[in-house]
């Protein structure tokens, strides 16, 4: 792999820039590898990644049925942040954020990650109290958060309208460190880095069937024939229900459409990123100028990618409210996501009832954010078998034991 | 956006007069059952690639809750019954199979 660097930008410069390699290569699958991850999105790819860094295990194929990062972390708003109220979510998530910090770097691939700041506005009493609570947790934790005044929201984004007869501003959650980052550049960034240590990223690849002895999987069948494996990491997001229905199992899982959308590109306005939750709407503003919304996820199943309309106008009716010059900006695109939601809006990063597969799915609205991280605990999962600190809140059996880590109560819908 | 008709008041309503209420046709367990089989009961869904029978409540109208066949790929509706059932009706299994002919039925 060549380094990507200014200086290599001058010398292609002057040769007509024909000295550009391939990002990553597009092998036939061999016949058997020590582990196979099914899914090359941001979590299949950073598990495979953090396997070969971490631990030396470069003998991988990463399977994707339609394209690398095509999926939802190519459908996401970017937003990253780690102000959670319970410890396990906040130390994942946490870890997550340092990672993306120095992610550029440790990859030379520009992630343009952008440390400018989450601010989470308490529009309640009932949000004040509880924002209240996750400052106080976060100090404990160690993630830098504060609670501020409608007057400091104000002087951060001149823009907000604190006075609104429905929803004032009452106070905000402010993560002075979280932000954005360019997500396809997360993606292409892992898929170089795991390209260049030697493993093999299949692209048009669906898996179709798990073949499995005596409670072990022996390989996987796809569209492209048979794949042996040793070890299976299945990570696939709003699919994950199919691909562990072929391994056998069933998962605490409901595929649901989130959105989102954007507006046309305008002069910089906002420099950082507003999170409502109260009105299942949240805002900032990309280096192209445009607005990006988010809004809330359907109640109801759905595989295709596309959200409800009333979804989108509950939305931008209380922003508009919240931020008046967004009135009359016409929005350019509007797209959804599969995410796929546990009973407690936490993750899954577990052993399975198959000896050998382990699955990391679960992430629900939360999945951009945590794409290192997840990536981190899931290659410490796959290559000890056992989980280590940062996973082991998030197995399987917590379901069944009733440990759950309830953040639908403390992040409400925009977690 | 969805329109289904209310079996109970008859009004073709659209989603925003709708609060969904997910899977249906769940066997609940109580005390005396196992861990796994309350486990499953709570949590385990079917999430189906295909069709989903699944509970709707006219929230906004009647009150009442109905069950409804749609399919979670195309969001294409094949009917809705009234919630007093342990299983899909005869007639909303035909207009399933009319309309998808390799449907395995409810799984």
């Amino acid at each position: 792999m060549r380094r990507y660097s200014a200086f290599a930008i001058a010398r292609e410069a002057l040769r007509y820039h024909t000295g550009w390699e391939r990002a990553w290569r597009s092998p036939e699958p061999k016949k058997r590898y020590r582990v196979i991850v099914i899914g090359a999105g941001g979590h299949g790819l950073a598990t495979a990644y953090y396997l070969g860094k971490n631990y030396g295990i470069r003998d991988i194929a990463v399977l994707e049925k339609g394209w690398l990062g095509g999926g939802n972390t190519g459908r996401n708003t970017t937003i990253i942040r780690s102000n959670y109220l319970q410890d396990p979510s906040a130390a994942i998530y946490e870890k997550s954020r340092s990672l993306y910090e120095t992610f550029s770097q440790d990859l030379n691939y520009n992630a343009m990650f952008s440390p400018r700041g989450v601010m989470m506005l308490a529009q309640t009493h009932h949000e004040i109290r509880g924002y209240q609570r996750t400052a106080h947790a976060n100090v404990l934790q160690g993630v830098q958060t504060e609670f501020i005044s409608p007057e400091r929201v104000k002087e951060i984004v001149p823009i907000i309208n604190i006075e609104g007869p429905r929803y004032p501003v009452l106070g905000a959650l402010w993560q002075p460190r979280a932000g954005s980052a360019r997500h396809d550049a997360i993606a292409w960034g892992y898929a170089r880095a795991c390209s260049a240590m030697g493993m093999d990223i299949i692209q048009k690849c669906e898996v179709t069937g798990v073949r499995s002895e005596g409670g072990t999987v022996t390989g996987v069948s796809t569209s492209k024939g048979e794949i042996d494996c040793d070890k299976l990491a299945i990570v696939v997001a709003g699919h994950s229900g199919q691909l562990a229905g072929m391994a056998g199992f069933r998962l605490p899982i409901e595929s649901v459409a989130l959105q989102a959308l954007v507006s046309e590109p305008i002069k910089p306005c906002m420099d950082c990123v507003v999170m409502a939750n109260t009105v299942h709407g949240y805002m900032s503003q990309s280096d192209k100028g445009e607005m990006v919304i988010g809004g809330g996820a359907d109640g109801y199943n759905n595989y295709t990618q596309r959200g409800s309309f009333h979804h989108i106008e509950e939305t931008v009716r209380a922003l508009v409210e919240t931020f008046p010059m967004i009135s009359r900006l016409k929005m350019m695109r509007m797209w959804g996501g599969i995410v796929d939601m546990t009973g407690d809006r936490s993750p899954i990063i577990s052993k399975t009832p198959l000896g050998n597969t382990f699955i990391n799915c679960g992430w629900g609205t939360g999945g951009f954010k945590s794409i290192p991280g997840s990536g981190w605990a899931m290659a410490e999962l796959v290559a000890k078998g056992e989980p280590g600190p940062l996973a082991a809140e998030f197995g399987l059996d917590r379901f069944k034991e009733g440990r759950f880590i309830d953040e639908s109560v403390a992040a409400g819908v925009a977690h | 956006m969805l329109i289904l008709q209310c079996p109970y008041c008859g009004i073709k309503c659209d989603e925003t007069e709708l609060a969904p209420g997910g899977e249906a046709h769940l066997k609940r367990y109580g005390p005396g059952s196992t861990d796994e089989e309350f486990e499953a009961y709570l949590f385990e869904r079917k999430n189906p690639l295909g069709v989903h029978f699944e509970r709707w409540r006219h929230a906004n109208g009647c009150g009442k809750w109905f069950l409804a066949a749609r399919s979670t790929t195309t969001l294409e509706v094949f009917g809705t019954y009234k919630a007093q059932t342990t299983e899909p009706p005869a007639e909303i299994v035909a207009a399933i199979k009319a309309k998808l002919p390799d449907w395995e039925g409810r799984q």
